[in-house]
């Protein structure tokens, strides 16, 4: 295949995300039209693909392939088979009609342009999920899917409902999407390639493996969430409260048909076990009955639809879990026949709900002389999902049930479950077609009439495909069903579609054991409701629930643990910090043997001898006695802005100890960053309205001094060993040797930082500024309160403060700040000791700005 | 704080460093010195500045906001690295240029842009936490 192909192949996955790109841009110039112009693009798809039948019959598949990150051999591949093709040409098919009808249906919407632009991505990451062979690709088109039908979902974020069923959903796949991630890497491993098509001849390698088991539960956990199985399937309901073009969209062709695919892609390396069968056919036996009676206990149409959607998906499973010719050929059909007829009658719901304004079932009736034509549409989509013969449901329902008439108990209690099965959702079919057309009319919130072009084109058009295909079963049957039936199995399948219905065969008789049943469930649909109902409200409980439990319990723990680790107490924050540092510098001093290196344990005796006054000459004595006088002046000194200074004077001692070592850059800096502190700290001291004094109680002045001295000691201990190894001078040896005639720079120090290591420095002055930026927020909501006139509600130590006359909102203001600030702040403010003239200080500095603006 | 001493002599002392700092800064690729000390030094020029008069008319004179100051020093270092893409290089490759002007020779280079960038983070971010913390209680930050 030539580079033609594959782009544009790649662009059927692309195109719909170039699409959605514009839309909103489309939309302003075309308002009443922009539904038929966008779906412009997903026709044009349609058309494409469609040309790809034919060179699929001939070659079985096409590949595609373009360069995505060569540097990791990773190709964004596609690769086009009859499975592909088939889910494809629905998506792109349907999804045309969809946008169609969204444009008309949401016509006049302020955000439809965004609709329209969710609705074509959403397409675009379907298309890709389904054409690409490259897993790590099917995974993000998989995880793009779930992010887009978020959105789709939640479109109408004002009310709560529809959020809820967006993250509802977004949470129940992306656990399943975190399990395929987890099983295509798996299998990665076990086979060593990514490519779904070069998996076809490894079955035993992922089959034989010891790990098999885990596989296949990570796949079968992503196809399960996706395509809401028993019991993860409470999602798919509350998604109704989307749009009514996203359900039919989603829950009939594909967001819940990933599952369905991805099972049915895996089938030829994953599939035939006996835990592959029995899981699949286990949930989905119970998937189809599960939500095909919660169907019946419906009264919103398009709930009831939602749930048969449930049972569909149901059957499916339960059809790939089968895994035989029959099975699969009877899965490749119903998955067509009902993306045409659910899709159809979701569409026809919408319609009704959009000219008579409600969807109750129980409200609605005798709409068929209305809306003649919704009446027709919904008529040709029912006979599908009733599955009577001028259908193509019908030959599904034929196929599943061929070769399943035989002695095992396995085979025929799976015959029950599907002719059970069949008949309910059948029976929901007639429902949703008779009830709301035939019977007494009924009064409706609007004035019932036809809906407009854009409303019926997509399930008319759709009805009719229903039955084209079923009269063209011959042709469907060679180039729809065989090829993707053989890309399921890998082996070759013959379709035997055919219209000769031979009455003497028994299957014809299950059909009709079907019907029959289907006839009684609609007869007796409110009792069976009734007691349904009445079952659900015995029970107490639902998945949703559940859910609902395991979401709070989630919040909850999250909050405790918020509460334990983030208490708002910044004494205990650097307690914290500084007893984790202390013990990183001392475990690994000790458990490691570090401090050997030093010292060694024999000697310990004689640790005096050790002891070596070293020879420095006077002035290096007077730096040291320095660093030592700023030490004790910050332990010993009456005030904090004392300590600050004092701290000052100690960093200064340790900045020309660096200079007479000679790190002349280092001296400099550390120069500037003492002046610096010493000027902030005393201005976040008088900024935050902290006492004078330190008023720490002795235990905590004990606990504070006792982390200080081991840090100091830890620290001082690990640079002492750093120094007694010898040290590895290859890095500086290259700067040394480097600097100049590579960088053209004479200072080592800012050559490093600049040019060698020019990344980090970028790096480091990003977080700098990052921390700029939060020291700016801190201060900003710490003054708000103060900012709008001190609104704050007097804090209980107020009363005893003698407000002073001249500052009164200061004065109310302070207390309140101090006790946020510090936890335990005592209830009088003390007051300034006035013997010092340091304290004064601070007091005129508050005052500075006051007097400048009166000065000027 | 406030004497009239203090205010008097401030602007000098304030433009002495701010030009010390663009000085310290300029010749820091050969001698000790560089972008974060040049920007330590102006940021320090501004906090006296500050408490000699107030925050609010400093950031009048400064025009730009200290923090949006630091922004473009970011970009101004990451754009640097950058140049080195036209002639096919990794990022941050660094490229010089001696521009003979009156007979010197003036050497110019990426890095020196990248250190440049480094002073204006260093001096806007630091400046920015300084005023914030002179300035008075009602004022908007």
């Amino acid at each position: 295949m030539g580079p033609d192909i594959d782009a544009s192949i790649a662009l059927v996955a692309i195109a719909p995300f170039v699409a959605a790109a514009l839309a909103p841009l489309i939309h302003r110039f075309t308002k009443p039209l922009s539904g038929w112009v966008l779906a412009l693009v997903p026709a044009a798809i349609f058309v494409f693909l469609v040309t790809l039948i034919e060179p699929v019959l001939a070659t079985g598949a096409i590949p595609a392939r373009i360069g995505w990150v060569p540097a990791y051999g990773l190709d964004l591949s596609f690769f086009i088979d009859g499975l592909s093709l088939t889910f494809a040409l629905t998506i792109s098919g349907i999804g045309t009609l969809i946008v169609i009808y969204s444009g008309a249906y949401l016509a006049g919407h302020p955000h439809l342009g965004r609709f329209l632009a969710f609705l074509l991505a959403f397409m675009g990451a379907m298309l890709g999920l389904v054409l690409a062979d490259n897993m790590l690709g099917l995974f993000v088109f998989w995880e793009l899917t779930a992010i887009t039908s978020f959105l789709l979902i939640g479109f109408d974020a004002v009310r709560a409902a529809a959020r809820r069923g967006a993250i509802q959903a977004l949470v129940i796949t992306n656990i399943g999407g975190m399990a395929l991630l987890a099983g295509v890497i798996l299998v990665q491993q076990l086979t060593g390639t990514w490519e779904l098509s070069e998996l076809r001849g490894m079955e035993d390698a992922v089959r034989g493996h010891g790990l098999y088991g885990l596989v296949l539960a990570c796949f079968i956990i992503a196809a399960f969430t996706k395509s809401a199985q028993f019991p993860l399937h409470f999602w798919l309901p509350n998604a109704m409260e989307a749009p009514t073009p996203v359900s039919a969209f989603l829950h009939s062709a594909t967001m819940v048909q990933a599952g369905v695919y991805l099972l049915a892609r895996a089938t030829p390396w994953l599939g035939g076990t006996v835990a592959w069968t029995t899981i699949l056919v286990c949930f989905g036996g119970v998937t189809l009955i599960w939500g095909a009676l919660g169907s019946l206990r419906q009264t919103d149409l398009k709930q009831m639809l939602a749930q048969s959607t449930i049972a569909s998906l149901g059957l499916l499973v339960l059809l790939i879990g089968l895994g035989t010719q029959t099975a699969i050929a009877g899965m490749v059909i119903y998955f067509v026949a009902h993306a045409l007829y659910k899709a159809g009658l979701f569409m026809v719901v919408g319609a009704i709900d959009h000219e008579a304004g409600t969807r109750e079932i129980t409200a609605l009736g005798g709409l068929s002389g209305k809306m003649p034509v919704t009446f027709a549409a919904a008529i040709l989509a029912g006979l599908s999902m009733f599955g009577l013969p001028p259908a193509i449901a019908f030959f599904a329902k034929e196929e599943m049930y061929l070769n399943l008439l035989s002695p095992h108990w396995q085979d025929l209690s799976v015959l029950a479950v599907l002719i059970a099965g069949n008949a309910l959702l059948a029976a929901v079919g007639a429902l949703v077609v008779i009830k709301p057309f035939l019977g007494p009319a009924m009064p409706t919130p609007k004035s019932a009439h036809e809906a407009s072009v854009g409303l019926l084109a997509g399930p008319v058009i759709l009805g009719l495909a229903g039955i084209a295909t079923a009269l063209l079963v011959g042709w469907f049957g060679h180039t729809v069903l065989e090829p993707a039936a053989t890309a399921i199995l890998n082996e070759p399948v013959e379709s035997h579609l055919t219209w000769a219905i031979d009455f003497t065969k028994p299957v014809v008789w299950l059909s009709v054991a079907t019907w029959v049943l289907a006839g009684l469930v609609y007869r007796y649909a409110t009792t069976i409701r009734t007691l349904l109902r009445r079952f659900e409200t015995r029970l107490g409980w639902t998945a949703d629930t559940v859910f609902d439990a395991v979401m709070f319990g989630l919040i909850r723990f999250s909050g405790s643990v918020t509460r334990v680790l983030h208490h708002g107490r910044l004494e205990l924050y650097l307690v914290t910090v500084f007893s984790l540092m202390a013990l990183a510098l001392m475990v690994p001093l000790f458990a490691l043997g570090g401090i050997n290196a030093l010292l060694p344990t024999a000697e310990l005796g004689n640790w005096a001898a050790q002891l070596r006054w070293p020879h420095l000459a006077p002035y290096e004595w007077g730096v040291i006695i320095l660093a030592l006088a700023g030490l004790g002046a910050i332990v010993a000194a009456p005030n904090r802005l004392y300590s600050i200074l004092a701290l000052g004077v100690q960093g200064t001692a340790v900045a020309l100890i660096f200079l007479l070592f000679g790190a002349p850059d280092l001296a400099f800096t550390q120069l500037m960053v003492e002046i610096l502190s010493v000027v902030i700290l005393a201005l976040v001291m008088t900024r935050l309205n902290l006492d004078e004094r330190d008023h720490r109680p002795f235990e905590d002045w004990a606990r504070d001094g006792t982390l200080a001295l081991v840090c100091g000691a830890g620290v001082s201990l690990l640079l002492m060993v750093v120094l007694s190894g010898t040290l590895d001078t290859r890095l500086s040896d290259f700067f040394i040797a480097t600097s100049v005639p590579i960088a053209h720079g004479a200072n080592i120090v800012n050559v490093i930082l600049v040019d060698f290591r020019g990344f980090d420095t970028l790096g480091e002055i990003s977080v700098l500024m990052a921390a700029g930026i939060s020291i700016m927020v801190l201060l900003r909501s710490r003054r708000a309160p103060v900012a709008v006139g001190s609104p704050v509600p007097p804090a209980p130590i107020a009363p005893k403060i003698k407000p002073e006359p001249t500052q009164p909102a200061r004065a109310a203001a302070a207390p309140s700040a101090k006790s946020t600030v510090k936890g335990r702040a005592k209830p009088a403010p003390k007051k300034p000791a006035p013997k010092k003239p340091a304290p004064k200080k601070p007091a005129s500095e508050k005052q500075a700005p006051k007097s400048p603006s009166s000065v000027a | 704080m406030n004497t009239v001493i203090f205010r008097t002599i401030a602007p000098l002392i304030v433009s002495t460093m701010l030009v010390f700092s663009v000085y310290v800064c300029l010749r820091g690729h050969n001698e000790p010195g560089g972008g974060f000390i040049g920007g330590l030094i102006a940021a320090s020029a501004i906090a006296v500045l500050g408490m000699a008069s107030s925050a609010a008319e400093v950031r009048r004179a400064l025009r730009f906001d200290p923090l949006s100051i630091a922004g473009f020093g970011v970009l101004l270092a990451g754009s640097s690295g950058m140049l080195s893409i036209f002639n096919g290089n990794p990022f941050l490759t660094s490229i010089w240029l001696y521009l003979d002007i009156a007979g010197s020779v003036v050497p110019l280079s990426t890095p020196m842009l990248f250190d440049i960038g480094v002073y204006l983070v260093v001096f806007g971010t630091l400046a920015s936490v300084v005023l914030a913390l002179e300035s008075e209680d009602g004022e908007n930050l």
